[in-house]
């Protein structure tokens, strides 16, 4: 499959008033046509800025997109003004996104019906009658019954499991490339994550997308994803398979947090380890691994040196680290 | 960590019969729409309920004592008090409700406009706003008249501009924390442009506080143009406007004093009226007082 996306020594820095914030430290990663890939990483790691650097959406200031590349059907995107008309029409028509507050995401003050035309409209320069048959056909996709009463509904007239439906129906409305899910279902309870990502998946094959989806839970990437990025402290420290990386993760923190959730698979009785400490304070970053406090592997090189780079293991398995673990 | 509520108040069709029901239901507040309605309505048809003609001097009947056929009695040049007062209504609405537009145009869309880039236009144009705020809004107004000479179009003008800073301050407050939820980063990342998301997603949920501040501004800004008028700025005799006439019948404070009382209570009565549907307002739209009121 060619690559769809590919993001190239990627780095966003936030200047505040402390000093710098590196919230994004050279990750270069790449998303083939029709993949799902996952971004796997603790609160404050970088991932959603990482995404939201990709649609050029980051606040600036503070935020800036110091170095890199984001090469997107061969067009280097960095290259386009951020508030432009090319990146405009990446937005929402090659690259989608859907948030993770499904309660904050749609305007209060708009009907479902016109927040999810005004994509159509834009992108697809559908009149209103289209765009509103469109946006029907679109809701009853994602499930929501009597798509066409509830399309002149309100947000509040909805339950959160159905807003974030609503969002992945106007994610899907232009016909993206890629679909980039921020932490997709954080804020829905457990039986509604599944039938969410199970919906979400679905959807992005029929459409012919690829999906990323960005979480802190192992246990929804493992079972959809098909490559894994996992990031610490603004860099990727284990990348590969899904296979490579839960049948042998290499990474301290990769192991870490495989620990810390339940498996069905594992024996009774098993205690589940926490991972120690604080996730590092991204200013004042020392040079040496950022996991290097709260690693229990590691050895007197990991507080000398600088992070290592990645370092292939085998296929297309990648690991930051100078622990053989 | 689902939220159950939003910030702001969102205006649907449900939301709009809840928020009339809680300003109906106190007294004050229907008092105060009561008052409202009848002053546009006297202002509207001032002529035909107006007992005499408010401009026509009758010498022989100067300073008349309230009695049958002049309610509130005439003033030095023996016109009709009453019918004075109701055609200043005409002035003082109309100076109300053009100055207030003035103002909360101006001043909204120069807050929208900081708010939504922020930076150095935030700085820019709050930093003005700032500086007009430093004067109190008579002495500002009373500048700008003077500069512009007269009148009472010069004088909307001036009360437009000196009440302008409430209405960006709020406005860009407002614009601010609306930026703050994902709908605004929703619609940018749907690709929609700057002027779409200002109107579509931006103003209208910046709304409901605007409202309150618009209907209690409307009070203060009657009140200021009485007391432009009172100081003899404003319109030009032989028109009528209560401040003006306030200051006309003060000489007689003491053989008559219908005559600075009557239109001093028309201002008071409005100014009352308007500050009372604004507080209405504003609990009915403050969605923390939601299910107590």
């Amino acid at each position: 499959m060619p690559v769809l996306l590919e993001v190239k020594n990627l780095k966003t820095y936030f200047k505040v008033y402390h000093g710098l914030v590196k919230a994004v430290d050279d990750i270069s990663y790449h998303i083939k046509k029709k993949e799902i890939v996952g971004l796997v990483g603790e609160s404050g790691c970088g991932k959603s800025v990482s995404q939201l650097s990709v649609l050029q959406l980051i606040p600036t200031p503070p935020g800036e997109i110091v170095a890199g590349q984001i090469i997107f059907e061969g067009q280097d995107l960095l290259q386009f003004e951020a508030n432009g008309d090319e990146m405009r029409s990446i937005r929402g028509g090659g690259i989608a996104m859907v948030f993770q507050e499904p309660m904050t995401s749609l305007n209060p003050v708009l009907t479902i019906g016109r927040q999810l035309t005004e994509g159509l409209e834009l992108h697809l320069g559908m009149d209103v009658n289209e765009a509103r048959n469109r946006a029907i056909e679109l809701l009853s996709m994602v499930g929501i019954p009597d798509a066409d009463k509830r399309i002149d509904d309100y947000p509040h007239q909805f339950s959160g499991g159905m807003r974030q439906r609503v969002m992945i129906a106007m994610a899907l409305s232009c016909n993206p490339k890629i679909i980039i899910a921020d932490e997709p279902t954080t804020a829905l309870d457990v039986t509604t994550q599944a039938q969410l990502l199970e919906l979400m998946t679905d959807l992005v094959s029929r459409f012919n997308a690829s999906l990323v989806i960005v979480t802190h839970n192992l246990g929804v990437i493992a079972r959809y994803a098909q490559r894994l990025y996992v990031m610490y402290a603004g860099r990727i420290v284990e990348s590969g398979t899904a296979k490579e990386i839960f049948g042998n993760p290499r990474h301290p923190y990769t192991i870490a947090l495989l620990n810390c959730v339940p498996r069905l698979d594992e024996e009774e009785g098993r205690k589940l380890v926490p991972i120690e400490g604080m996730p590092p304070n991204l200013l004042n970053m020392p040079i040496t691994c950022a996991f290097k406090p709260r690693c229990p592997y590691h050895i007197e090189r990991c507080g000398q040196d600088p992070w290592p780079d990645l370092k292939l293991i085998e296929g297309q398995h990648y690991v930051r680290c100078y622990v053989e673990t | 960590m689902q939220r159950t509520d939003m910030t702001e108040t969102p205006l649907h069709a449900s939301e709009f019969r809840r928020i009339m029901k809680v300003l109906f239901s106190r007294g004050v507040v229907v008092f105060g729409i009561v008052v409202i309605l009848a002053l546009f309505v006297t202002a509207i048809f001032a002529p035909w309920i107006a007992p005499y003609d408010p401009y026509k001097l009758d010498l022989n009947q100067t300073l008349v004592q309230p009695c049958k056929e002049h309610l509130l009695g005439t003033d030095a040049l023996g016109r009709d008090t009453l019918s004075r007062i109701i055609f200043g209504t005409r002035t003082s609405l109309m100076v109300g409700v053009v100055a207030v537009c003035i103002a909360a145009s101006v001043g909204m869309t120069m807050g929208l406009i900081a708010g939504y880039f922020g930076r150095w236009v935030h700085a820019i144009i709050m930093r003005f706003i700032d500086a007009l705020m430093a004067f109190p809004v008579i002495l500002l107004a009373l500048v700008i008249a003077v500069l512009l000479g007269g009148g009472l179009r010069n004088v909307m003008i001036a009360l437009g501009i000196g009440l302008l800073p409430a209405y960006a301050r709020l406005m860009c407050g407002q614009v601010l924390s609306v930026k703050e939820n994902d709908y605004f980063l929703a619609g940018r990342a749907m690709g929609a442009g700057n002027l779409r998301i200002m109107f579509r997603h931006v103003v209208p949920n910046c709304f409901p506080p605007l409202i309150v501040l618009i209907t209690m501004m409307m009070g203060l800004t009657i009140l200021a143009e009485a007391g432009l008028s009172f100081l003899g700025i404003g319109i030009e005799p032989p028109g009528a406007a209560w401040g003006a006439m306030v200051n006309d019948g003060y000489q007689y404070l003491l053989t008559h004093p219908i005559l600075s009382f009557a239109p001093g209570f028309a201002i008071m009565l409005v100014v009352f009226s308007f500050n009372m549907v604004g507080d209405g307002l504003r609990d009915a739209l403050d969605p923390r007082l939601r299910g107590v009121l």
